[in-house]
């Protein structure tokens, strides 16, 4: 079938996003709003759009009811959740469903699979695939945590079941510090996900993280796009992305996106999903997790392979065949991404909400800019701290970096602080510039101060 | 009881939360006694969580706002009597 009419379970720039993919497919679009962003630009560019309550996420973008009285209300054929709020809840999946909703992901089945990485690691370690040792299943005591903790061997990290993204995820380098973490990282993965779960792993020191990209139908066929590097991180949010990755070769790409697809095929996995992968300094890899959704740091992707992931999530998700073959994919140039967060790096990354004045972006050859901001929009303390991506593609890896640093130079953003003035320190950086950098390259400059 | 007080304050605009987790119980009642940099409530400000904690021992003389309410920075949320 031919989707007639989109609803978009989320806000910000990837409800935007969307909405985009879906103007020019000809699907009509609903966008859902909080109380508090009846200004926000995905309001103004759906067709149609529903207030679905007050602010706080759990009573609006995170309410299924009201959802999905929203998607049946305006007699929508398909739920689109975007990235974080319900986009990996299995009981969303399957209310759409239930509801007659195509939903623009994997099954709900396959999102309780992906989702619960204790059962996920059970099925992976079935079939030999590497990963890093940890709790087999979710800790259900601060005893359990220090236990595991003292098998594996400290440091430790503690991450969401229900998660991603980096929220919930606390590191421990020793007992006390793991008693800590268990009380603060719980707390955060239920506000952020409603499910208070942890589970707990050895911590590889000075890792890349190093992602592929998967297509799959209904059919049990599967693509993978290849790699993005993701090893800027702070406080295990990602900052900067680029594909490809310095550091992968083909060799090494083959193996991870083989991998990859096996990771996925042995769950059942349809849709567009990211397998998540830590990579050490002598190219040995273990599988992280799957994210089963559309990834922040998409447009890297669909800058070097061509290829529009989220209207693909939208022609597999009504059934259609992938037409996308393996040896067609290339991976053309370079292309990287900055995070822009409503965040101060000079004040320890302190969120940042309020008033964007003389806002103006960059633009020209090889720039996108996927936001929802603009002049005068206030941004409010409710909801994540990304307020847009600065994505450039150029010819070669150096050719991208002048290009960020000259879009980056661009970009003025007054009212708040932002992370801009990190990115170009960033990107001035002598080992950045040499692609000699893993997960732990921030805190050399916060040793610096 | 001596009368000096001073109040916790928000370092960021956000909401209030009186415990460290949804379901948990409050970090802090009128009338406990704290100790210096004892965690007294949190602020969620774009999915951050910050655990505010108190400056110098003392008494929760008052709580300036309720639970899951909106904050300014700077904004005062708890007295406390020094002692």
């Amino acid at each position: 079938m031919t989707l007639d009419k989109l609803l978009i379970a989320n806000r910000g720039e990837i409800a935007v996003r969307i909405i985009r993919a879906c103007k020019e497919m000809g699907i009509k679009t609903v966008a859902v709003f909080s109380d508090v962003d009846v200004d926000a630009l995905h309001v103004k560019y759906a067709d149609e759009a529903v207030n679905i309550g007050p602010a706080l996420s759990r009573k609006s973008y995170l309410n299924i009811d009201s959802i999905i009285q929203a998607a049946t209300g305006k007699k929508v054929d398909a739920v689109h959740p975007g990235y974080g709020f319900l986009s990996e809840n299995a009981d969303f999946a399957k209310a759409c469903v239930d509801n007659n909703l195509i939903f623009i992901g994997p099954s709900a089945e396959c999102i309780a699979a992906a989702g619960n990485k204790s059962a996920a690691r059970k099925t992976l370690m079935a079939l030999g695939i590497s990963i890093i040792p940890g709790s087999d299943d979710i800790i259900s005591s601060p005893e359990e945590a220090f236990e595991v903790a003292a098998d594996v061997g400290y440091p430790v990290i503690l991450k969401a079941s229900g998660g991603g993204g980096g929220r919930g995820m606390r590191i421990a380098h020793d007992k006390e510090e793991l008693a800590d973490a268990l009380a603060v990282a719980s707390g955060e993965a239920r506000a952020a996900f409603g499910n208070p779960d942890l589970y707990l792993e050895k911590y590889i020191e000075r890792p890349r993280h190093i992602e592929i990209q998967i297509l799959g139908d209904h059919f049990g066929n599967y693509v993978y796009l290849g790699e993005r590097e993701c090893s800027i991180q702070l406080r295990y949010q990602k900052l900067i992305e680029e594909s490809p990755s310095p550091f992968v070769d083909d060799v090494l790409r083959n193996k991870l996106g083989e991998t990859a697809i096996r990771v996925a095929r042995s769950i059942g996995y349809s849709n567009a999903g990211t397998m998540e992968f830590l990579v050490d300094k002598n190219k040995n890899f273990y599988f992280m997790e799957v994210n089963a959704r559309v990834q922040v740091e998409h447009p890297v992707t669909e800058l070097v392979t061509g290829i529009d992931i989220v209207q693909q999530q939208i022609l597999l998700a009504q059934g259609e065949k992938l037409t996308i073959k393996q040896d067609e994919i290339r991976l053309n140039g370079w292309s990287m991404e900055c995070r822009i967060n409503a965040a101060d790096p000079a004040n320890n990354f302190m969120p940042s909400p309020g008033e964007i004045k003389n806002l103006i972006l960059p633009a020209g050859p090889g720039v996108r800019v996927d936001t929802h901001i603009f002049n005068h929009y206030e941004i409010s303390p409710f909801y994540d701290s990304l307020i847009g991506k600065l994505v450039v593609w150029a010819e070669n890896r150096q050719m991208a970096i002048k290009r960020m640093q000259r879009a980056l130079s661009e970009f003025r953003l007054e009212g708040i602080k932002s992370t801009i003035p990190f990115h170009q320190r960033v990107f001035q950086d002598e080992d950045f510039i040499k692609g000699d950098i893993d997960t732990h390259f921030l805190e050399k400059w916060a040793d610096q101060g | 009881m001596g009368s000096k007080t001073y109040k916790v304050t928000s370092p960021v605009m956000g909401t209030f939360y009186r415990a460290s987790a949804p379901g948990e119980k409050p970090l802090v009642e009128v009338g406990q006694k704290v100790n210096a940099s004892d965690v007294v409530c949190m602020i969620e400000s774009m999915k951050i969580f910050t655990e505010l904690r108190a400056d110098q021992a003392g008494i929760v003389k008052k709580l300036l706002v309720e639970d899951e309410e909106p904050v300014m920075k700077n904004q005062e949320l708890i007295e406390i009597e020094i002692g």
